[in-house]
C-alpha cells in the first residue's frame, strides 16, 4: 500500500510541472499533504479534517482531469462533474424543480414528447430482443437515464419493466423525482435515483447499462465529446445510446429560443444556450469516432397550438438519435494512449487510493 | 489492507456523491401501506364487470393490479333457467365484438341470444316507416338477456383472477381524491374506503355505478339530467306461432314507442315506453288484456288522419317514380298470444349526459356518464362502447408507460366517446320529443322525414354503421 501511495505522489508532481496555474499547484500540494498526513496518522481523525480532506480532494481531483484531458486528447478521461456541467444552469434548473410534474405547466412540452421517445426508445430497444413479457416487455434491462430531471422520462421506462438509475447533478430534481416515485411501490423497485453527474459514475458502472438515455440533455453539456465517452463507457457492449436534442440551425435559434423562450413562453427563459446546440452531423461524428454506430436520426416538430409533437423527416429542429455501442472493441487506441498505459493504470490505482483514504478520513 | 484499496465498487462512489440527496426523501416514503391499485371499477354491473374483464385480459396491462367493487353477489347462472328473463339487451356488432374480445361472447353464443336481421320502425299516425336491414345475412344485431352477459363476463373474470380482484357484496362508501401536485405528504392516487372502514388507493378510478353514480357526484362533475314524462314496461311474450323471429319491431304510438325484440322463434321480448299512469295500469291488468293492449297497439290504426295518409301516399308515389325499383314492403309484426307470468316490470325513464366523463384521476363510464331512452336500443352497447375506447386508451398508455389516471389520455376518451354518445343522446332525444305528438303539422313532418330517410339508402347506411358501433 505505501508503494502505490508513493506512487500517486510521484505521479501528482508529474503533472504539476506541466500546469502553469499557481492554485493548482497550492491545491495538489495541499493533497499531498493530507495523503502524506493520513499515513503518518491513521486511525483517529477529528471532524474538521473529514470536510477539508473531502474538499480538497474534490477540487484537486478536477484539476487533475482537466490537465489528463490536456495531455491526452482524444483519450478517455474519468472527469468529474465540473468538466460537463455548467454552474449557472443549474441555478436556473433549481428553480424550476417543482413544476417538473405539472402536466399543464413548464414541461408541458417534456410531457407530452414522451408519446414519441418513450416508443422510440420501447421499440428500438425491443428489436434487440426476440420475445418479451407483456406488460413489462422491458423487464431485465438496465437503463441509465442521464440528466432524468424530475424523472418525467425515468417513470414510464420503469412502468416497462426496465430497471432505471436516473442521475442528475441538481439535487432538487432528484428529490422531486425520489418524492413523485415513493407512492408509486412498483417504481420504488424499479428505479434508483442519484444527484451526481454521469462521470462520478463512469467508473463503478462501466459496462453496466443495456440502454443509456439522454433525453434533452446534450445541448446542456459543456464538453460534449467527453460526455459521449463516458455514456459508451458504462455502456454494455451493444447497448444503446438514445439521445434527443436541438439542433444547431438559424430556424433553432429563432424558433427554440426567440419563439419558445421569449414569444410564446412555452420553455422557461434561460432554458437553452444556442451555442451549446449540436447538429446531427456533429453528433453522428462524435458518436462514430467512439465506437457508437448511429442506426436512426429522426426529426421531432412541436405543434404549440396542439402541444403535441410529431415525428418528421427534418431535423432542424428538434431530433432523436439511436446509436449502438459496436460489440468489437472500440477504435484503435491511440499510440500516445499506449505509450502512457502506465500511467493510466497508476491513474486509476490513485483514484481508488484517495477515495479510500477519504473513506478513511470519515471514520 | 490492499483488498480495500483495490475496492473502487458502487461503495467508493457513493462516498464521492454529494450527501443528502439520499436522505431526505426518506421522510416521503412513508406512503400508506394501503394497496395502491392501477385501475378500480366501482360497480361491477354490465358495463363496469366488462371494463375489469377487458382490462384483465389485455396484454400491455398483465402487469397491473385491478380491482372490481361490486355491491351484489356473485351472478352465475348454475344451470341456464327454462324461462327467459324479462331484462334483456340489444348488443350491437361492435358491443359482440367488444364481447368476444375478452373470450365472453363465446359463452354467449353457448347459452342463449338471437340474432336480429332487420328493423321495422313505423308511425302510429301515418303510414310512414322505416326498414333497415342488412344484406348477405348479416347480423343487425343481437338480443340477449342481462343475466347472459353478466354470467359470461363474470365467467371470464375467474379466468384472470391474478389481476384482477373482484369484491362482490361491498360498496365504495368515500372517495378521497389527491391534491393537485405539489402536496409534500398526500398521497398522488384516489383513497377509497369501503364499507367495511378498510382503505386502498387506486392510480385510475373508474365510475361504473350507474345513473346516480356515486363516484360522478363525489367527484364533482355536472349532470345534466331530466326524467321522461314515460315509463318503460318490459315483459316476455309468447307468440300466436313459430316465425323466423328475426326482426326488431318498434312502434310510435303518441304516448310513446312499443318494441317487440325476438328472443326465440316462439318468444319476443317487449319493451313499451308510455305514460306513467298507462305503465302502472299495464302492469296490474290481468294477461289477456294486457295482451290485447300489446295487440292493438301494434296494429290499430285508430290514430290516423285522411290528410297525412294522403299526403304520405304523395310522396310514396313522387319516391316510387324516382326509384321504381326498391321499395321496401311493410311487413306485419307477429300476433302476441299471452305474457310470461310475473314478467311484467315497469322502470321510469329518463336522460342524463355528464359534462365531463373525466377527471384526474377519475373516469366516468355506462349509465354513470349517460342515460339514454331505450327507443333506439342502445343504452348498453353505449356502455359497451364507452368500455372498448377507454380499454383501447388505456392500454396504449399502459404500452407507453404512461401514468394511467393522467389526463393526456382520459382526455382522448372523453373526446371519443362524448362525440359519439351526445348524438345518439339528442337523436333519441328528438325522435321520443318529435313522436310524443299527434298534432298534424309534426306528424305530417315526421312522416315525410322517415319516408325520406327510408328512401335514402346511403343516410339509413350511415345511421345503422352508427348504431351498430
Amino acid at each position: 500500500m505505501f508503494i502505490k501511495q508513493i506512487n500517486v505522489l510521484q505521479q501528482s508532481n508529474l503533472f504539476i510541472k506541466q500546469v502553469p496555474m499557481l492554485v493548482c499547484t497550492y491545491r495538489l500540494a495541499y493533497l499531498e499533504k493530507q495523503l502524506s498526513w493520513t499515513l503518518q496518522i491513521k486511525p483517529h481523525v477529528s471532524n474538521e479534517h473529514k470536510t477539508m480532506g473531502f474538499r480538497s480532494y474534490r477540487m484537486t481531483f478536477s484539476y487533475l482531469n482537466k490537465m489528463k484531458s490536456y495531455r491526452y486528447p482524444g483519450t478517455r478521461p474519468y472527469s468529474t462533474s465540473q468538466t460537463t456541467i455548467d454552474d449557472n444552469e443549474i441555478k436556473t434548473f433549481q428553480m424550476l424543480a417543482h413544476k417538473w410534474w405539472d402536466e399543464q405547466g413548464a414541461y408541458a412540452p417534456l410531457h407530452s414528447m414522451n408519446d414519441l421517445r418513450v416508443p422510440f426508445i420501447r421499440d428500438n430497444l425491443l428489436k434487440a430482443v426476440a420475445d418479451h413479457q407483456p406488460g413489462k416487455p422491458l423487464s431485465g434491462m438496465k437503463i441509465l437515464d442521464v440528466g432524468c430531471g424530475g424523472g418525467l422520462l425515468t417513470e414510464p421506462l420503469g412502468r416497462l419493466g426496465a430497471s432505471v438509475l436516473g442521475i442528475d447533478p441538481v439535487d432538487e430534481n432528484i428529490k422531486t423525482a425520489q418524492h413523485h416515485q415513493s407512492f408509486d411501490p412498483v417504481l420504488v423497485k424499479r428505479i434508483e435515483y442519484k444527484a451526481c453527474s454521469l462521470e462520478e459514475i463512469v467508473e463503478e458502472t462501466a459496462e453496466t447499462f443495456d440502454a443509456i438515455v439522454a433525453s434533452e440533455v446534450v445541448e446542456h453539456v459543456i464538453d460534449l465529446e467527453t460526455f459521449i465517452q463516458c455514456c459508451c463507457g458504462v455502456l454494455k457492449p451493444g447497448g444503446s445510446l438514445f439521445i434527443t436534442t436541438i439542433n444547431k440551425t438559424q430556424l433553432s435559434y429563432a424558433l427554440g429560443i426567440v419563439f419558445a423562450e421569449q414569444i410564446a413562453g412555452i420553455v422557461p427563459k434561460g432554458t437553452h444556450t444556442w451555442e451549446k446546440f449540436v447538429s446531427p452531423e456533429k453528433l453522428e461524428s462524435i458518436l462514430e469516432s467512439n465506437g457508437l454506430s448511429v442506426q436512426t436520426l429522426a426529426g421531432m416538430l412541436y405543434n404549440p397550438f396542439s402541444g403535441y409533437w410529431h415525428w418528421s423527416e427534418n431535423t432542424s429542429l428538434n431530433y432523436a438519435a439511436h446509436a449502438i455501442k459496436s460489440t468489437i472493441q472500440e477504435s484503435p487506441v491511440p499510440a500516445e494512449f499506449v505509450l502512457n498505459g502506465e500511467t493510466e493504470a497508476l491513474r486509476a490505482n490513485k483514484v481508488s487510493s484517495s477515495l479510500h483514504v477519504h473513506e478513511e478520513l470519515k471514520k | 489492507m490492499a483488498a480495500r484499496l483495490a475496492m473502487s465498487g458502487w461503495g467508493a462512489g457513493r462516498a464521492t456523491a454529494r450527501r443528502g440527496p439520499l436522505v431526505p426523501c426518506r421522510k416521503w416514503s412513508g406512503a400508506p401501506a394501503d394497496t395502491v391499485y392501477d385501475v378500480v371499477v366501482s360497480g361491477g354491473g354490465l358495463v363496469g364487470a366488462a371494463m375489469a374483464c377487458a382490462l384483465g385480459y389485455d396484454i400491455h396491462f398483465h402487469d397491473k393490479k385491478i380491482l372490481l367493487l361490486e355491491a351484489g353477489p356473485k351472478k352465475v347462472l348454475e344451470k341456464l333457467p327454462e324461462t327467459y328473463s324479462n331484462r334483456v339487451s340489444s348488443i350491437s356488432p361492435g358491443s359482440a365484438t367488444l364481447l368476444s374480445s375478452f373470450g365472453a361472447w363465446d359463452h354467449i353464443c353457448n347459452m342463449r341470444h338471437r340474432a336480429f336481421r332487420r328493423m321495422q320502425v313505423w308511425d302510429a299516425c301515418s303510414e310512414a316507416l322505416i326498414m333497415f336491414d342488412k344484406d348477405q345475412l348479416e347480423d343487425m344485431g343481437y338480443i340477449v338477456e342481462n343475466d347472459v352477459i353478466m354470467h359470461a363476463i363474470t365467467k371470464q373474470l375467474e379466468a384472470v383472477s391474478d389481476r384482477v380482484t373482484v369484491l362482490y357484496r361491498s360498496k365504495a362508501v368515500g372517495y378521497t381524491w389527491p391534491y393537485p401536485f405539489p402536496m409534500a405528504d398526500s398521497s398522488p392516487w384516489v383513497q377509497i374506503t369501503l364499507g367495511d372502514g378498510s382503505t386502498l388507493q387506486t392510480k385510475l378510478l373508474i365510475g361504473a355505478d350507474g345513473h346516480n353514480s356515486a363516484v360522478r357526484q363525489a367527484a364533482g362533475i355536472q349532470n345534466v339530467s331530466w326524467n321522461y314524462d314515460q315509463s318503460a314496461v318490459v315483459a316476455t311474450l309468447h307468440l300466436s306461432e313459430a316465425t323466423e323471429n328475426n326482426v326488431a319491431w318498434q312502434r310510435f304510438l303518441p304516448s310513446g314507442p312499443i318494441a317487440l325484440l325476438p328472443l326465440s322463434d316462439t318468444l319476443s321480448s317487449l319493451v313499451w315506453s308510455t305514460s306513467h299512469e298507462h305503465a302502472v295500469e299495464l302492469v296490474s291488468m290481468d294477461e289477456e288484456q294486457f295482451v290485447d293492449a300489446i295487440n292493438s297497439a301494434f296494429w290499430s290504426d285508430a290514430n290516423h288522419t285522411d290528410f297525412v295518409d294522403s299526403a304520405s301516399t304523395m310522396l310514396q308515389q313522387a319516391v316510387g317514380l324516382l326509384r321504381p325499383t326498391k321499395v321496401s314492403a311493410r311487413q306485419l309484426p307477429p300476433s302476441v298470444a299471452r305474457v310470461d307470468a310475473k314478467s311484467r316490470v315497469l322502470f321510469p325513464l329518463g336522460l342524463g349526459h355528464a359534462a365531463e366523463y373525466v377527471r384526474p384521476r377519475v373516469a366516468l363510464i355506462g349509465d354513470a356518464a349517460h342515460r339514454v331512452h331505450p327507443l333506439a336500443g342502445q343504452g348498453a352497447n353505449m356502455g359497451f362502447g364507452d368500455v372498448s375506447s377507454l380499454v383501447h386508451h388505456l392500454s396504449a398508455a399502459a404500452f407507453n408507460g404512461k401514468d394511467l389516471g393522467c389526463m393526456s389520455h382520459l382526455t382522448g376518451y372523453e373526446t371519443d366517446r362524448q362525440r359519439h354518445n351526445t348524438a345518439l343522446l339528442a337523436a333519441t332525444d328528438l325522435l321520443k320529443r318529435l313522436y310524443s305528438t299527434s298534432a298534424t303539422p309534426l306528424v305530417l313532418l315526421r312522416t315525410w322525414g322517415l319516408q325520406a330517410t327510408n328512401a335514402v339508402s346511403p343516410l339509413k347506411e350511415q345511421i345503422m354503421a352508427f348504431a351498430s358501433k
